[in-house]
């Protein structure tokens, strides 16, 4: 699905976010990205959507090329890979459905969303989406009126009514309360599942990377340093990726609570009835 | 340690320190002032006995402002109100519209260099003469008459309102602007999803700021010929008429005040 060769990027101020990265994701796939702060992760995340123009190297979805791309087909690509922000980035003046259905921005033209007459079936999609999300009580909020968490659903019904082929998530639960951050990357994980996505999602959280994500890679000063099975990372590993500390405490052991039970669930059967709980 | 701690005598007194570092500096620097202060204060030529003839001439017109004469001269003052009010909703809403593309070019967050350039070389031209200024050149040009004050107030206020839309526009939350890039919009749909909703109420809070102050300029164009309720103004202070110049003030006093009020309500109401 989403492959990456070489990829490097250097800022203009000199520092070498990313050093010669490469990665597979396949398609159903989601990958925490951990790392320090430093280490490059969000800049990763944005040279695939070039948000940030890569200095070196390439990266194609699903076979097509990203880098090298003009500037009317990068925005055709840009629709197939949905963003998620840690501080949700909607815009926070417009209502939730049309910050959703800005998620339909590439597709239709200027003149319609204007007057936000979109076609009535991306206005079916985005209620859907919505009913998915657990949010259909809130179509005419303004988005600034709604909690965090709430905020977030929209940011991810937003970048699931693209129809992306993957999903690009940036700390999705760094502003979150600890319930909450599961139920969030609960869901994520849930709709990666059903539509086959594949997902990069970078995460400060090792616990709740490890509860939810089948594959870690670990960054360090713009180097993959570990990419493996989320229960391999060990204190040796954690040492490696952001150095020296007493990890032995932040390591999720087998027996620990239901929370890997539910990651177990997830990565057979999506169970939907857990939205239920959700607010 | 607690003990060492506890016997240590700490200052008691604590001042903070001065702006200028040097005491003889700072003395020279304040000595300076006060004698360009009083040095051209003396140099002034102040006229007593003018003074007083115009302090007597002031207190005159306090005294017809007492007593506004709002009917002898009314037809000119009614003409030269419709004339202002034409002239400030025009230029105001012909303003508001020219200002919207050229603050968007000059936002640098939004557009390239050269045409970012050009914009805000067009806004340090038009805000760099005074509106009276500007009125005169337009006289020049047109003629006397509330053309040539429409003119200049559509041009100042494209000059103020681009330029202060323009740094609202560089100051938006970039994560909103740049959440709707990559969804795959078009530049079009990034400013009307992305911009648009960030710098909506202060765009409107400045036009009807900038409404109220049309109006009042209406009135000082017209003092240069540019029509309007100054000119009207002027010719009854150019006749002594201090009656019904009172009358005229009152009445833009009362306007500039209901201007006033209607857009802080507005303002409150948009948020
Ligand atoms: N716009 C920028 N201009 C210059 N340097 C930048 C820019 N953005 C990031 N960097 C630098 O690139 C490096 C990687 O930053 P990045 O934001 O990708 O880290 P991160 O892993 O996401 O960190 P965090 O966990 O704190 O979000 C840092 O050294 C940072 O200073
Ligand atoms: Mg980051």
């Amino acid at each position: 699905m989403l492959l990456i060769k070489g990829l490097t990027k250097r800022y203009k101020t000199g520092d070498l976010a990313l050093h010669d990265v490469d990665l597979e994701v396949p398609a159903g796939q989601v990958m925490g990205l951990i790392g320090p702060s430093g280490a490059g992760k969000s800049t990763l995340i944005r040279c695939i959507n070039r948000l940030v123009e890569p200095t070196a190297g390439q990266i194609s979805l699903k076979g097509q090329e990203v880098t090298g791309l003009g500037r009317a087909a990068l925005r055709q690509t840009r629709r197939r890979m949905g963003m998620i922000f840690q501080e949700f980035a909607l815009v926070e003046r417009l209502t939730v459905m049309e910050n959703v259905l800005s998620g339909r921005l590439g597709y239709v033209g200027f003149w319609r969303s204007f007057t936000r007459r979109f076609p009535p079936a991306d206005v079916a999609k985005a209620f859907a989406t919505l009913d998915r999300v657990g949010l259909l009580d809130h179509v005419d909020k303004r988005a600034d009126a709604l909690s965090g968490g709430q905020r977030q659903r929209v940011g991810i019904a937003r970048a699931l009514v693209q129809d992306p082929d993957m999903l690009l998530v940036d700390e999705p639960t760094a502003s979150l309360d600890p319930k909450t951050s599961r139920q969030i990357m609960r869901l994520i994980c849930e709709v990666c599942a059903e539509r086959q996505l594949a997902a990069i999602v970078n995460i400060h959280d090792v616990n709740l990377a490890q509860m939810f994500v089948q594959r870690i890679v670990g960054l360090r000063q713009g180097r993959v340093v570990f990419d493996g099975a989320a229960q391999g990372l060990t204190p040796e590993t954690l040492t490696l990726i952001y150095g020296e500390e007493d990890w032995s405490r932040s390591i999720r052991r087998d027996d620990d609570d239901d929370a890997l039970a539910t990651a177990r669930t997830l990565h057979g059967e999506p169970v939907r009835e857990r939205l239920a709980g959700l607010t | 340690m607690t003990a060492a701690a506890a016997t240590r005598a700490y200052p008691t007194v604590w001042r903070r320190p001065p702006l200028i570092e040097r005491t003889w500096l700072r003395w020279a620097i304040t000595g300076g002032a006060v004698l360009y202060l009083v040095l051209s204060v003396g140099s002034l030529e102040i006229n007593w006995a003018r003074l007083s003839e115009g302090l007597e001439r002031g207190w005159r017109f306090l005294i017809a402002f007492a007593q506004p004469d709002f009917v002898s001269r009314w037809d000119d003052i009614l003409d030269g109100m419709i004339e202002s009010l034409t002239m400030t909703v025009t230029s105001t809403a012909i303003g508001i519209a020219l200002s919207i593309p050229i603050g968007v070019g000059a936002a640098r967050n939004l557009a390239p260099l050269p045409v970012y350039l050009a914009c805000r070389a067009f806004i340090a031209v038009s805000r760099s003469f005074q509106e009276v200024i500007i009125a005169i050149l337009f006289v020049a040009m047109v003629g006397f008459g509330p053309l040539a004050g429409f003119l200049t107030l559509t041009l100042s206020t494209m000059g103020f309102l681009a330029k202060l839309l323009a740094e609202d526009i560089e100051d938006i939350d970039p994560g909103q602007a740049e959440a709707i890039r990559a969804t795959g919009g078009t530049w079009l749909q990034l400013v009307n999803y992305g911009v648009q909703p960030q710098v909506m109420p202060r765009l409107i809070g400045l036009s009807m700021y900038r409404f109220d102050i049309n109006f009042r300029e209406s009135a000082v164009v017209g003092i240069v010929g540019a029509g309007g309720i100054g000119a009207t103004l002027n010719t009854a202070l150019d006749r002594y008429e201090f009656d019904s110049a009172a009358a005229i003030l009152v009445i833009i006093i009362v306007i500039v005040m209901a201007c006033e009020y209607t857009s802080s309500v507005v303002r409150r109401h948009i948020k």
